[in-house]
């Protein structure tokens, strides 16, 4: 490949590119995100590969595997071009029929599209799916357009043409100007504007600069970043050198956390590939403009997304974080000014720079502009990551997007901003989601991990997982998150196990304030928020578990028992067979009995138990119905 | 682990200091674990004192300073797996193969870890064996599936 010396080149590649593409040839995109590659994507675009070939269709019919869409509730999802024929749940027995029916015949191959639970109807295309329909995708909307390892895909569709109007059209301190006008706020957490980051490493007088993507996504439940470095690798990478550009830095990093290999692989490859180019290295498009870019590969630290600590780690040390006296974006990496966003704001760089600041101030609140991705999950209907306009309420996103709760239950409670984030009860799901809105409402934006929960959860249990978590995750430098976060570990244990005293809230409230107030880093200082969230919506629910050793949710196991309501039980002897501490006592006719004391409350007996008996229950802070008596366990034939 | 295999990585990475993490990391996908005699020879090769590496090794949760078994059980306990049950998954792997999260049995067949997030939370609960995921997990499913183990 020769070098683009000059946007022209670019400008002429692309239309060569495009013009020996036909528009009109089928081709058929397959989902190889991490979702539908557990899902068996990889058979699926193998079995299409081998069928094509078969079938002697190669020179006309183009696969590619692409990132995720988000619609991994339904995974593997195939999207066949240009009619946009969004396939769901395709596995590789399906390819033979998808070939012979939609390549050849041009016919839709109805049970594979979306049904729509409510009305029945099937949608078509993949924009008619409610799943999608109210989104608006902005930056994930490639996703299912580009092989994520080919740059051709990533130009074909107006790819590097941000940067080579950044580069020969625009100033750098206009290229700043732009970003600052946009009010675009960092998405991996606090939401600080990213333009004033800028410019303060801009204006720094030190004159080596950096400029670094945080891919450390260690939040549980979260894959956006993911999404996007696996997805579309160059959108990131764009962002950075037009970030590069905009502050005077020649150097950019990737941090990546270590738990997506695939992620470090795309990211390489789209590096080699841009330096071949010319887009990357030595002089881009004759601009005169050096950057080079390296990868760095995270080793498992949650601590490690905070960015005085990724810039520590960076340096090869333990990533331990440090005060802020000065911002890192003044004395960072190697105390030498630099600027580190998340991948989300990175990717939104390019949009803002080819479409202006105008455009992207059209969409959000007042102070939230542009879209999110969310990673919605937990007890929903349709898990996946969802990107919508700043300003939609919650309750939207989970009830028209997601599709509500499975299963016919209530919902509870929705978790936002990760392990440092809070919950949100029912009644303020009319909130919009913004960054300054859910702060308020005791919560945070995050990096976008949206998890909900329904009525059998267990807020308390919540709490405790959370504090868990981040106490496992203390970097143990400063002393009110090392030992205040254990402490509160402990109680929090003990009041699921049943052990909770009178004055253990006020205890807990104690140490939250200490860690907010004294921590030394973001962690520490918001570490007690799944507590004082949890603690200001479901009061009642820590009482009952101090007060009546009683778990509202049924979850604890230490307070619950299971119970097999005789007038329901079929003596069919599943259960008994299946319990593993041989705890369940009964025959054939003989109406089983759980011992007490032989059981583990595993729960195993519950979920092998017929739907259609239900005969087993839990129970909390109730007393176990004592077993019948011998001789009305019989069952005799009902005539 | 031999030396000229460890060189070979050191080399890779320029022999920097402040490539230490890169090059444990590459050590530890290389062998699945980490020796003494490669953190001594890693210490030597980049001059960099042994309490140093040894920080490291401790303080970032890739790394493993004893050997792992055949098979590498991981449990996702993210978020969303756990709203849906993780908890229960782990208890019944910890109950079949004996031992708790972090250690390795006596046969060396199974090692258990905990993860935060696999990012597959549509499946959850999920686990990973050797690099594959099994979602929507049971208890009975993942006993069962334990048992296909040699």
């Amino acid at each position: 490949m020769a070098r683009l010396n000059t946007p022209e080149e670019l400008e002429n590649f692309r239309q060569a590119l495009l013009s020996q593409r036909n528009p009109d040839n089928p081709c058929i995109s397959i989902c190889a995100g991490a979702g539908c590659v557990a899902s068996g994507a990889d058979d699926v675009i193998a079995a299409f590969n081998k069928e094509i070939e078969k079938e002697g269709l190669t020179t006309t019919v183009g696969t590619k595997g692409t990132g995720c869409p988000g619609f991994c509730e339904r995974g593997p999802v195939v999207v066949i071009y240009p009619e946009e024929i969004c396939y769901l749940q395709v596995k590789a027995e399906d390819v033979p029929e998808i070939i012979e029916q939609t390549i050849k015949a041009n016919k839709v191959v109805e049970r594979l599209l979306y049904e729509d639970p409510v009305t029945g109807e099937k949608a078509v295309k993949e924009s008619d799916i409610s799943f999608y329909k109210s989104q608006e995708r902005t930056v994930l909307c490639n996703n299912i357009k580009i092989d994520s390892r080919s740059i051709d895909d990533y130009l074909a569709i107006g790819g590097y043409s941000a940067l080579a109007k950044a580069l020969s059209e625009m100033t750098d301190p206009e290229v700043l100007e732009e970003v600052k006008k946009s009010n675009l706020r960092g998405r991996g957490g606090a939401g600080f504007p990213a333009g004033r980051k800028w410019e303060g490493s801009r204006n720094a007088p030190e004159p080596i600069k950096y400029v670094i993507v945080n891919a450390d996504e260690g939040d549980p439940g979260a894959f956006m970043d993911r999404a996007l470095l696996e997805g579309n690798p160059h959108s990131i990478l764009e962002g950075l050198i037009i970030g590069g550009y905009a502050i005077n830095a020649n150097e950019g990093y990737f941090y990546v956390r270590q738990e997506y290999p695939l992620a470090v692989e795309n990211i390489n490859f789209a590096i080699e590939q841009a330096e071949d180019y010319g887009l990357l290295g030595k002089n881009i498009m004759g601009s005169g403009f050096d950057f080079k870019v390296i990868v760095h590969q995270g080793a498992g630290a949650f601590v490690c997304g905070e960015s005085t600590a990724l810039m520590t780690s960076l340096e090869g040390k333990v990533g331990e974080p440090r005060p802020k006296y000065t911002r890192s974006n003044i004395k960072g990496l190697w105390n030498r000014p630099s600027v580190l966003n998340n991948v989300e704001t990175w990717a939104n760089v390019p949009l803002i720079i080819n479409k202006g600041a105008d455009w992207f101030t059209s969409v959000g609140t007042e102070s939230s502009k542009g879209t999110k991705i969310f990673s919605l999950v937990g007890k929903i209907t349709n898990t996946g990551l969802v990107e919508v306009p700043m300003g939609m309420t919650l309750r939207d996103i989970i009830y028209k997007i997601g599709g509500g709760i499975p299963g016919g239950k209530k919902f509870k409670a929705v978790q936002t901003g990760g392990p440092s984030g809070g919950c949100i009860p029912e009644d303020k799901l009319d909130l919009e989601v913004g960054f300054d809105e859910l702060t308020k409402a005791g919560s945070m934006m995050g990096s976008g991990g949206m998890i909900v929960m329904d009525e059998d959860t267990c807020m308390v249990d919540v709490a405790r997982y959370f504090i868990e978590f981040l106490t496992d995750e203390s970097c143990g430098k400063c002393v009110p998150c090392r030992e205040g976060l254990r402490q509160m570990h402990r109680i929090l244990t003990n009041i699921t196990r049943g052990k909770g005293k009178e004055g253990d809230i006020e205890l807990l409230e104690a140490l939250s304030e200490t860690a907010v107030e004294a921590s030394l880093c973001a962690l520490g200082k918001s570490a007690p928020n799944p507590f004082l969230s949890t603690l200001r919506y479901f009061r009642d629910e820590y009482e009952a578990h101090i007060k009546a050793q009683r778990c509202p949710a049924l979850y604890c196991k230490e307070l619950i028992a299971y119970f097999i309501d005789p007038s329901k039980c079929q003596a069919c002897m599943i259960c008994a067979r299946s319990c593993p501490s041989e705890a369940i006592d009964g025959g054939k006719k003989k109406i089983h009995i759980i011992d007490q004391k032989k059981c583990t409350n595993c729960g195993t007996c519950l979920e092998v138990c017929p739907p259609r008996f239900g005969a087993i229950k839990k129970l909390s802070g109730e007393p176990v119905p004592g077993p019948l008596p011998e001789e009305e366990r019989m069952i005799t034939k009902k005539s | 682990m031999e030396s000229e295999k460890i060189d070979q990585i050191i080399d890779k990475h320029h022999g920097e200091a402040s490539s230490l993490l890169q090059i444990l990391l590459d050590i530890q996908s290389e062998n699945s674990w980490l020796p003494k005699e490669v953190l001594v020879r890693v210490s030597q090769k980049l001059d960099v004192p042994l309490t140093r590496i040894q920080h490291i090794a401790t303080f970032y949760k890739a790394f493993s300073l004893v050997p792992k078994g055949r098979h590498k059980v991981h449990i996702c306990m993210g978020t969303a797996c756990h709203v849906r049950g993780a908890t229960r998954i782990l208890d019944t792997v910890e109950e079949a193969t004996g031992i708790k999260a972090g250690e390795t049995d006596l046969d060396m067949k199974f090692s258990l870890e905990t993860v935060n997030c696999l990012g597959c939370c549509a499946l959850g609960p999920v686990m990973n064996v050797d690099g594959k995921v099994l979602g929507k997990m049971s208890p009975v499913k993942t006993a069962e599936a334990l048992k296909t183990y040699e």
